[in-house]
């Protein structure tokens, strides 16, 4: 989890990712920002999300972020 | 109680609504009154008070070239003329099965220049022929024989969306007139008293068929059949002028159809000399259309000759209309006069006729 | 049937109020065969190729379905047996069958797309490298009526099946009346399945709320539509039209009608759609969220015709940014290239391709491929400069001054329209120079020697164009502030949202561009 704000901290340094759970709805990350996660994820969690898993419900905050790493690692 | 008014409210935005549609579509519609005056001639029959025994039906061949009051003063013959600009054969069908939804005349006098037409011309003519039509069955019937491309049958139920745009064009008159109308014409005549002697015409160009159109003349013949079916009288007349040019071989087609359906053909063309038009001074364009001394002579001559082929009342002799038509008649020596001295002030007409169309 | 032919209008009755009057059931029904008869209407041959669509997706879906089915069904059972390994063995063979029969798919629809739009354009450009007496002719092809549009919206449904977002249809007229509903079916918006099936087929009982609504919404699509749009397009194409004679700052002028002219006939025809939807009770997506005020052009990409960049992302952007060749790629440049390039390598790729995209799905031209690499070249720029623009921000301190943010909003409105002048003049190069001579050809004198008034608009026209643009930046403005502008009305008084209804019914009618003397241009994403 740490890992994973380090990503999105690096990318806007201003947003508290922590209690954010509005993050696309808001449009606080855009299609960039979430290209960038997606790659920075696949490098560092060695995990890959598919495009079918990017939707708003699993990009609205870091905690259903970090789940889906999760769950993409267990499968 | 909330629902009562509820409705009420609807009722009173719908009554809103068409009002403001109704008062819109009258200020914007073209009042025709000054200059252009053709656009009023059909809906002034309606408010005819007199009966007629005779009805012409045509464009501009009948409506400039006989004059009406003449014939009444002459010969007590009561007659009007449903005629409009550029008229085709089924407007002119479809208005005489108008005129029968209110009278039954004797004698229908049918002008045939307009058989050399056989499709839709031009939307400003049917504009101003449809426009003043009352509605009925008839009417939807000539507005759908008639709309050229780009029309619409709904635009002649709702003339707004036709003349929405002139809400930037408006005058005078449609303000003058948004409510009464005056008359234009004396009982169908357009009256003109100037003149210009008739000039050259340009040769007629030969045509590839000269057989008239299948459709103009498919109306002819209902026409001849409605005129029969109600004890009509019908006769065929080629008024006297000559441009546009009137081509032997249609004249004998319409010979020939007057011969086959037992009808009268009167072609004036050829019988200027007995009428006793002469051109050089009873024409105000040049040959086109007969002055108000043109249209005389040929009520003059007219007249008789009605009057020996049928059976007419003399209406002199009938008080109620004889009062009507004295009316008629003081109207018809007033725009003469009025005419008479513009003529002789400016040198020509400058309220009456293209002069007084304001830009 | 154009939105603004009297047949349109006349029809529309019709079908609203069978809407009505069929059982609750069997409403669905009434609108796929009014959907049947609109499409027939403009050309029968057209219901052959929409069909065609639809059949190909109604089986794919279902296939696909049964294929997420099965494999959900075998994992669950044998949940306990599988290694993750098998597990993971497994899905891929599914995965295999399933990307097979979506390629298939999506070659079938894209092949009828590109045959029946492109081919000519293809033609015109191998012509360009032969002799001419070696030259191919054009081909004679019908372009089905909005074919882009549902295109597109079938294959944003399959795919969704695919991805296991949605369910499949299985009825297939229930399937068909999605590909087809009318009142999107020439101008989009492009629906997602997942959406729109919510309100489609469930029969509505009348509601006079939203009923009312949707007719102000349909009313106030034809205020801009006609009464705007319609009157300037003649302006517009007058000024388009002569290039030699219209320069430097007619250009500049044509510019700006072109994006009123744009915004008022796109955003008109979307207001019709969505309302005629909502006199149904049928909710349709939004297409626009004020655009001219946004304050950049990625942000102007977020509020314009919204529904196209979410397809594009959603279905082409993340799917080729998330691809395997592309995750290597990224890690391979970063590693090569450096943290800063290499984090970018895979966002400008696939953005280059959605522009492309884009471009070519607009019409077949250069100038639109033009056009869509322009709005990359911009987009990707301000992303490079944004560093810049925020220290200037915080240096001048200026972010969210108001001020400042209405230069923001004209700089984005400028910069976006003069990039839609692609799909205008002719052809690119003549675009460039045109656009040059806004820079070198200063004839002030336009606005003053009455040659504006030879362009086929007269001062009348003037008169209803500004007060139409007052009238739209007002509306605008309380958008801005209140959201929904005929919610806020009809709250604060239900009378005043009837008169003002029935005064744009009347304004529309009264001063609308319309009838003999005026064509009614075409909608001008018809043929996309």
């Amino acid at each position: 989890m740490k890992e994973l704000l380090n990503i999105l901290l690096e990318l806007h340094p201003d947003v508290d990712f922590e209690s954010c759970d509005t993050l696309v709805d808001d449009k606080i990350l855009d299609s960039f920002d979430i290209i960038t996660i997606i790659s920075e994820i696949n490098d560092r969690f060695d995990v890959v999300i598919p495009a079918e898993e990017i939707v708003p419900k699993n990009f609205n905050s870091a905690e259903a972020l970090f789940s889906l790493i999760e769950r993409l690692e267990n499968e | 109680m909330k629902r009562v008014k509820k409705i009420i409210f609807a009722f009173v935005i719908a009554c809103f609504v068409i009002c403001a549609f109704a008062f819109l579509q009258r200020l914007v519609m073209p009042k025709y009154q000054t200059g252009i005056v053709e656009g009023s001639m059909i809906e002034e029959y309606y408010d005819e008070e007199v009966p007629h025994e005779v009805v012409f039906i045509g464009d501009c061949e009948v409506y400039e070239n006989i004059s009406t009051v003449r014939l009444y003063e002459k010969y007590g013959v009561s007659s009007y003329i449903r005629g409009s600009a550029q008229q085709l054969a089924w407007q002119s069908y479809y208005l005489l099965e108008d005129t029968l939804r209110y009278e039954t005349p004797k004698v229908v006098v049918f002008n045939v220049l307009s058989l050399k037409y056989d499709t839709p011309q031009s939307e400003a003519y049917n504009r101003m022929t449809l426009d003043g039509m009352r509605w009925s069955k008839s009417k939807a019937k000539a507005v759908n024989a008639s709309m050229t491309e780009g029309e619409h049958f709904v635009e002649y139920v709702f003339p707004l969306l036709r003349y929405h745009s002139r809400i930037f064009e408006l005058t005078e008159d449609d303000f003058v007139h948004l409510f009464s109308k005056d008359k234009v014409t004396h009982s169908g005549y357009y009256m003109r008293v100037d003149s210009k002697p008739e000039g050259e015409f340009p040769e007629p160009m030969p045509l590839r068929d000269y057989t008239l159109g299948e459709n103009a003349m498919s109306y002819l013949d209902r026409m001849t059949e409605l005129c029969r079916e109600n004890g009509i009288e019908l006769v065929l007349m080629k008024a006297p002028t000559k441009y546009p040019h009137w081509y032997d071989e249609w004249d004998r087609q319409i010979v020939e159809y007057a011969a086959d359906n037992g009808l009268q053909y009167l072609n004036f063309i050829d019988m200027r000399d007995e009428v006793g038009l002469d051109m050089s001074v009873d024409t105000y364009d040049a040959g086109l259309h007969l002055n108000l001394s043109g249209a005389e002579k040929m009520a003059d001559f007219f007249g008789c000759w009605l009057t020996e082929c049928f059976e007419l009342t003399d209406f002199r002799q009938d008080e109620r209309v004889s009062g009507i038509w004295k009316e008629k008649s003081d109207y018809y020596y007033e725009m003469k006069q009025k005419q008479t001295s513009e003529l002789e002030q400016y040198g020509e007409l400058v309220s009456f006729g293209a002069n007084a169309v304001k830009d | 049937m154009l939105f603004t032919s009297y047949s349109f209008i006349a029809f529309l009755a019709v079908v609203i109020l069978l809407y009505y009057v069929f059982p609750k059931k069997a409403r669905w029904t009434l609108l796929l065969v009014a959907s049947c008869a609109f499409y027939a209407f403009a050309d029968y041959r057209y219901l052959f190729f929409i069909a065609v669509t639809a059949l190909s997706a109604y089986f794919a879906a279902l296939r696909l379905e049964r294929l997420n089915n099965t494999q959900k069904e075998y994992i669950g059972k044998n949940k306990d047996i599988l290694s993750s390994e098998e597990k993971k063995r497994y899905k891929e063979e599914i995965k295999k069958k399933k990307w097979r029969l979506l390629l298939l798919c999506l070659f079938l629809n894209l092949g009828i797309l590109s045959v029946t739009k492109y081919t000519n354009f293809v033609i015109a450009n191998i012509n360009h490298f032969l002799s001419d007496a070696s030259k191919l002719s054009p081909v004679d092809l019908i372009i089905p009526m909005g074919i882009s549009f549902y295109t597109f919206q079938t294959l944003s449904y399959v795919i969704d099946v695919y991805r296991a977002k949605t369910s499949a249809q299985h009825n297939f007229f229930r399937l068909f009346l999605f590909v087809s509903f009318f009142p999107q079916l020439v101008q989009g918006p492009i629906s997602r399945y997942g959406d729109l099936s919510e309100t489609l087929y469930e029969g509505h009982s009348f509601s006079a709320h939203s009923f009312s609504m949707g007719l102000m919404r349909v009313l106030w699509g034809y205020f801009k539509k006609v009464v705007i749009a319609d009157r300037i397009i003649t302006g517009v194409t007058s000024l388009i039209g002569s290039p030699e004679q219209y320069k430097g700052v007619y250009v500049f002028i044509a510019t700006m009608f072109y994006a009123f002219e744009l915004y008022c006939d796109f955003t008109g025809g979307i207001d019709i759609t969505i309302g005629i939807a909502e006199m149904m009770g049928i909710k349709v997506a939004e297409n626009f969220n004020l655009p001219y005020f946004s304050k950049n052009i990625k942000e102007y990409w977020n509020r314009w015709h919204i529904t196209m960049g979410t397809w594009f992302t959603d279905y082409i952007f993340y799917p080729i940014s998330v691809c395997g060749p592309m995750l290597k790629l990224s890690k391979w440049s970063r590693q090569h290239l450096g943290q800063n390039i290499g984090k970018r390598v895979t966002v400008y790729l696939s953005s280059l391709a959605v522009w492309l995209a884009t471009g070519i799905w607009h019409g077949a031209a250069w100038n639109f491929i033009v056009w869509g690499l322009m709005n990359y070249v911009v987009i990707m720029a301000s992303q490079e400069m944004e560093p810049l623009y925020a220290r200037f921000h915080k240096r001048f301190n200026v972010s969210g001054k108001p001020l400042y943010e209405v230069f923001q909003i004209i700089r984005t409105v400028l910069l976006m329209s003069f990039i839609r002048m692609f799909d205008c003049y002719r052809d690119v190069p003549l675009t460039f120079r045109m656009v040059g001579t806004v820079f070198t050809t200063f004839n002030f004198s336009a606005f003053t020697d009455g040659s504006l008034l030879k362009i086929g608009l007269t001062g009348a026209d003037y008169i209803v164009l500004l007060a139409g643009f007052v009238i739209v930046l007002s509306v605008s403005l309380v958008k801005v502030k209140v959201g929904n502008v005929r919610e806020y009305v009809y709250e604060n008084s239900n009378v005043l949202f009837y008169v003002l209804a029935a005064l744009l019914l009347i304004m529309t009618v009264v001063f609308g561009a319309y009838g003999v003397g005026y064509d009614s241009a075409q909608f001008i994403y018809n043929q996309f």
